[in-house]
């Protein structure tokens, strides 16, 4: 009966234009700034041409930083290792040579240095990279003591154009359905008016306007005419049947149902674009009844490393400044504090509104659903994959419960352990492919008990 | 004619009020909602008995799950060394072992890592999570024990899989990581275990299953054959 999804489906579309033209326009924008921006650095890059010929190539060390180094290092910040930008002057050159091959090795051999930087990290090994070449460090030294670029001006600059066009957008179209809502009403008025001014002119000139004669009034006639009242009352009462109907059909059920979660979590982002497999999060739905909520930590599997979203996952609808403020909630409820990489200990929870929910008098396995039968989450959970808002897309009744049981075959092949009755049961129902009907899956006590 | 667009008027706010009370950010109502809730406590519920109402718990301190056995390596860099060196898979490596070790791997490992073991997952392509060695990265070296310790506790920014996966599902995924890693390696493939072997082996390498647990699987397997 609530049918919410895809509503406003023109001023979507004239948003969605909206964000074409502007990323376009931003697209633009980005450019002109990036070769403005390249020639000083370019110039810059000229002067210090001696320090980067002793240093390597930045560019291939990046290749080799982000594959090596970056799970554990930042260039210009301290993650669970030091920040690696400037460390060439706190040391020299064969010192990290030495250091990066096999700091085990070198803390051995009883270097103070490589024993301070140990113990001032926590006393966190760094891995030995023996693959390594001096001209491979030199690489990855000359990437990391390039200057820290500016904050990304330019393209915090579009994310914010680009939401106050989207904006300007819906703005745009309620003015001009105002306008014209406008127009229509001083029409009216001016029609009532003119329709006033005709009648007291009339009036005044002694016109007498012809009178309508008088008939029977038309309810009198429809009383009258009996066969009409009959069908009259018919169709009356079958739509009231069938609205009755329809109405006494949907009491409790939540088809649509899209509350608001108290951290703004976007299934399109992580489940659709990342491709994060639902069980990841939800593994419980494996091997138990349940689907599981994520606990917390779940979360920090990834959101240790990823403390805000890149700019290209702002939409128009939720900004970055958005979504890296949902990422600071989740960590205000897991107590983690991002600058020093440490969890306080002191945790909330997070109430997150349930949506998909039987009544208590049916009994539902995930387990059963997922592993057994391998059916996909998005076939009862619907396109899950592209909600930015998660909202129930079945309806959840019994009637779509026996639907689906009498139209799946149940998977026969490499099951020897129940080849016996398999075979019975083909031939009591005369059948090449079992349904789960055909199974007992329509047996009241499969569900209620 | 005037009374009659005053009714009709009258019958659009009603209808506007009807549809706009039927929203989607409220449940619908109920019949009988007695039967609809619960008298027992949900999983994931927020009741007042619970501290800060929460109902899903961790075990009490000093206390295991059921199926659970405690992992005797420590979370320190010599608890890992040594499982580096000391830590074996207790599951026979048998293709059924193989083949729930893929899926698993799938779904928790691939994300990152990469399907092939080569630490380039999606995530790694496009550049959310950095730094995701490749199995076969020489100064890491890993081992049956390293893969498991880092799986059990996590390491630097990976974080635990203790909470998705039991000890069974980790030393599965355990072989396919090794398989990976061979594989990456070239080296020749293994050739899967029989249940013979797996007979020797179940008397006790398995420190962290417990043995029943252990024997139902290979009736199981024994029964299917």
């Amino acid at each position: 009966m609530k049918k919410v999804k895809y509503r406003h489906s023109t001023s979507r579309l004239l948003l969605i234009v909206a964000l074409f033209l502007s990323f376009t326009v931003t697209s633009f924008a980005q450019d002109s700034t990036d070769v403005e921006a390249g020639e000083p650095a370019t110039a810059a890059d000229a002067a210090d041409a001696s320090a980067s010929a002793e240093l390597g190539d930045p560019e291939a060390g990046k290749g080799l930083f982000n594959s090596l180094c970056a799970a554990c290092h930042k260039p210009y910040s301290a993650s669970i290792g030091p920040a690696l930008n400037g460390v060439t002057l706190r040391h020299d050159k064969e010192w990290l040579y030495a250091w990066i091959k096999n700091n085990a090795e070198l803390r051995a051999s009883g270097d103070a240095d490589a024993e301070a930087v140990y113990q001032e990290y926590n006393g966190t090994a760094m891995p030995a990279f023996p693959q390594l070449s001096n001209e491979d460090i030199d690489n990855i030294l000359a990437y990391v003591e390039q200057p820290e670029p500016e904050p990304a001006a330019a393209a915090t600059g579009g994310a914010g154009a680009e939401g106050g066009e989207g904006s300007g957008g819906g703005v745009s179209v309620n003015i001009i359905l105002g306008v014209l809502i406008f127009v229509l009403v001083m029409l009216l008025v001016v029609l009532f008016l003119v329709n006033k001014t005709l009648k007291n002119f009339a009036a005044a000139s002694g016109v007498t306007l012809p009178e309508r004669p008088s008939r029977k009034p038309i309810w009198q006639a429809f009383v009258e005419n009996q066969f009409l009242v009959l069908v009259f009352s018919i169709v009356v009462l079958l739509g009231v049947g069938y609205f009755a109907y329809g109405f006494l059909m949907q009491v409790g059920v939540d088809q649509g149902y899209q509350p608001i979660q108290p951290i703004h979590y976007s299934h399109r982002i992580h489940a659709g674009d990342n491709g994060i497999e639902c069980k990841y999060c939800h593994s419980s739905a494996r091997v138990s009844k349940t689907s599981g909520i994520p606990s917390l930590n779940v979360c920090m599997n990834c959101h240790k490393a990823i403390s805000e979203v890149a700019p290209e996952t702002a939409t128009a609808e939720h900004s970055k400044e958005f979504y890296d403020g949902e990422i600071a909630k989740l960590y205000d409820a897991v107590g983690w504090d991002p600058a020093t990489r440490t969890y306080s200990g002191d945790q909330k929870p997070v109430k997150w509104v349930r949506i998909h929910n039987l009544p208590d008098f049916v009994y539902f396995n995930h387990s059963q659903h997922v592993s057994v039968a391998g059916v996909q989450c998005q076939h009862c959970h619907g396109p899950i994959q592209e909600m930015e808002v998660v909202h129930q897309e079945a309806p959840l009744t019994m009637g779509w419960c026996i639907n689906c049981h009498r139209e799946t075959g149940v998977q026969m092949e490499g099951n020897e352990y129940y080849e016996k009755i398999h075979e019975e049961l083909s031939k009591k129902y005369g059948v090449e492919k079992l349904t789960i009907a055909e199974m007992g899956g329509l047996e009241c006590a499969k569900c209620h008990y | 004619m005037r009374s009659l667009f005053h009714k009709s008027l009258i019958f659009v706010i009603i209808a506007g009020f009807l549809s706009s009370c039927a929203g989607d950010k409220d449940r619908n109502y109920q019949y009988f909602p007695d039967m609809y809730r619960p008298v027992p406590y949900e999983p994931y519920g927020a009741y007042n008995i619970f501290a800060n109402e929460q109902e899903a718990k961790l075990p009490v301190e000093g206390t295991i799950p059921r199926g659970w056995m405690p992992y005797d390596y420590e979370d320190t860099p010599e608890g890992r060394a040594d499982a580096k060196a000391n830590l074996k898979n207790p599951l026979p490596y048998t293709e059924e072992n193989l083949t729930k070790g893929k899926a698993l791997y799938t779904v928790y490992c691939a994300v990152c890592h990469g399907d092939k073991g080569d630490g380039q997952g999606t995530l790694v392509e496009r550049e959310k999570i950095l730094g995701v060695p490749s199995y076969d990265d020489p100064g890491r070296s890993i081992t049956e024990g390293s893969v498991y310790h880092a799986m059990y506790y996590g390491l630097n920014n990976m974080g635990s899989y203790a909470v998705q996966t039991s000890i069974k599902e980790r030393w599965q995924i355990d072989h396919y990581v090794m398989n990976l890693k061979d594989k990456l390696e070239g080296n020749p493939e293994r050739s899967f275990q029989t249940n013979t072997v797996t007979q020797e082996n179940s008397d006790n390498l398995n420190p962290a299953e417990p043995a029943e647990d252990l024997s139902e699987d290979q009736d199981e397997t024994q029964s299917e054959e």
